[in-house]
């Protein structure tokens, strides 16, 4: 591998990334304006399933941008390659003027220290307690000084509201704990980009809400860019900027949720409106 | 018909050399890893512990019955040539250079490289790898560099031990149940078991180590399919290493036998 490119992603063929929808928004972005995130014609095909076609994406500084489709549609998938952990068949994927496909794995620590992520299991080290999964990527970056890993570990339970589960282990917390010690995790390197895959999923609606709350919390308080895979509309609704509907292996739909909300299209309202035989079929 | 043929027999053979190129490959990054980054002590001392102190009943056991019973074999059949005396020498040489440094990598590869190949397998199914990867570690530096070296310098120390528990319980059995001359048998034993024995021992052990370790952390790391796949890559790290073992001693022995010929010389 080369060294790191690091040029401006190519333009993408258009704002939504849309073939054939009539739903189609094309939101204002100043030609000007660089990308946080762009994905380019990515192609990803796990043994005979082909999942993902030719997405196309942009996600700026900033934002947060939902990514919302049928289960089994490449979601998680795509966020995977966002962060090089799944590399694709083909396409390019370019984090802050750097594309990231076939860089070397320790080549890639540089950009994941940008981007934290949110597992949809939580991937909690099932071996050490909630303050040392916290603490763990501080102690990773060198850090040695007890005194300042325990006030950002402090401080990072205070946002998550987990106050007293230092000592607990991963086994001993309901779902949405261990979401918020992931998040907790993801999030103390103070990532400018915090990627979440389906970070309510399982979770019952208020615990939900609380999660939905957090990840506002967080936008405000850290202004960092944000992208939530997710099926679930009310968490899509509460928390992005843009949504972009991944159908087909494509990105479908990209614009604002009150865009999504007044489309007409019968694909999306069948989606928003959980019907399974709806007029899209 | 021939494609067909050759494309049966040939996708396993394919399949193999794959699967020792991926082993290759992860010992290549391990070693590399090693010389050129930083060493997590804490991990590494754990694994000394996992590894080293938690095996010792283990090998004491498989030394002290192994030599204990070849004793008495060897004075069975030595004994109706009138050469009881020559029972120590044999066990002992037997013992440093083939014995001890095998049947103690069968036992690790079975307690240690089935929980090494479970913890890794373990944490790939439940996305804890990939969550070392975008936590920017890398997962060769953080499970197997500390694991392979806690192997390196723990095997060694643990056929050192076998070799002495096994020579120990020889002469027990020897000389307390068979009733051979005791100052015969140390006499024998000292003049014909040599350094280059020893040696050959512990360098035995030290490959022995490496292979159980980068195929155990191999397997788990290319663990799939849930706890099926957990239990099968678990399977499959104790068959492998342990077949490995056996069959690398072979090539291993006549190698170092040029190094360190056997005998009085």
């Amino acid at each position: 591998m080369s060294a790191p490119q690091e040029f401006l992603p190519p333009e993408s063929p258009s704002r939504t990334g849309v073939a054939a929808a009539t739903t189609r928004v094309a939101t204002a972005t100043p030609e000007s304006a660089k990308p946080m995130i762009a994905v380019r014609g990515l192609t990803k095909q796990i043994g005979a399933q082909e999942i993902l076609l030719g997405v196309d994406l942009d996600v700026d500084l900033g934002e947060t941008l939902a990514i919302i489709g049928r289960s089994g549609g490449g979601k998680s998938v795509l966020l995977k390659h966002l962060i090089g952990l799944m590399q694709p068949n083909s396409g390019e994927v370019w984090i802050e003027g750097q594309n990231i496909i076939g860089m070397r794995e320790r080549a890639l620590a540089a950009i994941r220290l940008k981007v934290g992520i949110l597992f949809q299991g939580s991937a909690l080290f099932d071996s050490m307690t909630v303050e040392e999964n916290i603490a763990f990527p501080l102690r990773e970056a060198g850090e040695r000084n007890a005194k300042a890993i325990r006030t950002k570990v402090t401080e990072m339970l205070e946002v998550m509201e987990l106050q007293g589960q230092e000592e607990k282990m991963p086994v001993a917390l309901s779902g949405g704990m261990k979401k918020r010690v992931g998040l907790a995790r993801a999030i103390v390197r103070r990532p400018s980009c915090i990627l979440y895959d389906e970070p309510t999923s399982g979770l019952d609606p208020v615990v939900s809400d609380s999660i939905n709350r957090l990840i506002r919390r967080l936008q405000k308080r850290y202004g960092v860019t944000s992208i939530v895979v997710t099926h679930d509309m009310k968490s899509a609704f509460d928390v992005a900027d843009h949504v972009a509907y991944l159908h087909d292996g494509r990105i479908y739909f990209h614009g604002t949720p009150a865009e999504l909300q007044s489309s007409s299209d019968p694909l999306l309202q069948d989606f928003m409106h959980g019907r399974s035989e709806g007029r899209g079929d | 018909m021939f494609t067909r043929f050759f494309t049966v027999l040939g996708a396993p053979f394919v399949r193999f050399m794959i699967y020792l190129g991926e082993v290759v490959l992860l010992a290549v990054d391990t070693f590399k890893s090693i010389f050129s980054h930083k060493l997590r002590w804490k991990l590494f001392l754990t694994q000394i512990v996992e590894i080293g102190l938690l095996s010792q009943l283990v090998v004491v056991i498989t030394g002290a019955f192994t030599g204990a019973v070849f004793s008495a074999q060897t004075y069975f059949q030595f004994n109706k040539l009138g050469m009881g005396s020559a029972v120590g020498a044999v066990v002992s040489v037997a013992i440093c250079r083939e014995l001890g440094p095998v049947l103690t990598a069968l036992m690790v590869a079975g307690r240690v490289g089935a929980a090494m190949s479970a913890e890794i397998g373990t944490m790939k199914v439940t996305e804890q790898i990939d969550a070392l990867r975008a936590l920017a570690v890398y997962p060769t530096d953080y499970l197997v560099v500390p694991r392979a070296l806690a192997m390196m310098v723990s095997m060694p120390l643990l056929v050192a031990e076998c070799i002495a528990v096994g020579i120990g319980a020889g002469y027990l059995v020897a000389i307390s149940l068979l009733e051979v001359n005791g100052t015969y048998y140390m006499a024998n034993m000292v003049r014909w078991t040599r350094n280059r024995d020893i040696i050959m021992g512990l360098t035995k052990a030290f490959c022995f180590g490496l292979l159980i370790v980068f195929i155990s952390c191999h397997k788990g790391l290319t663990a799939r399919e849930g706890a099926v796949g957990v239990g099968r890559a678990t399977t499959e790290a104790v068959v492998n290493a342990s077949v490995a073992v056996l069959i690398f001693n072979f090539f291993l022995t006549m190698f170092l036998n040029i190094v360190y010929p056997a005998g009085y010389q």
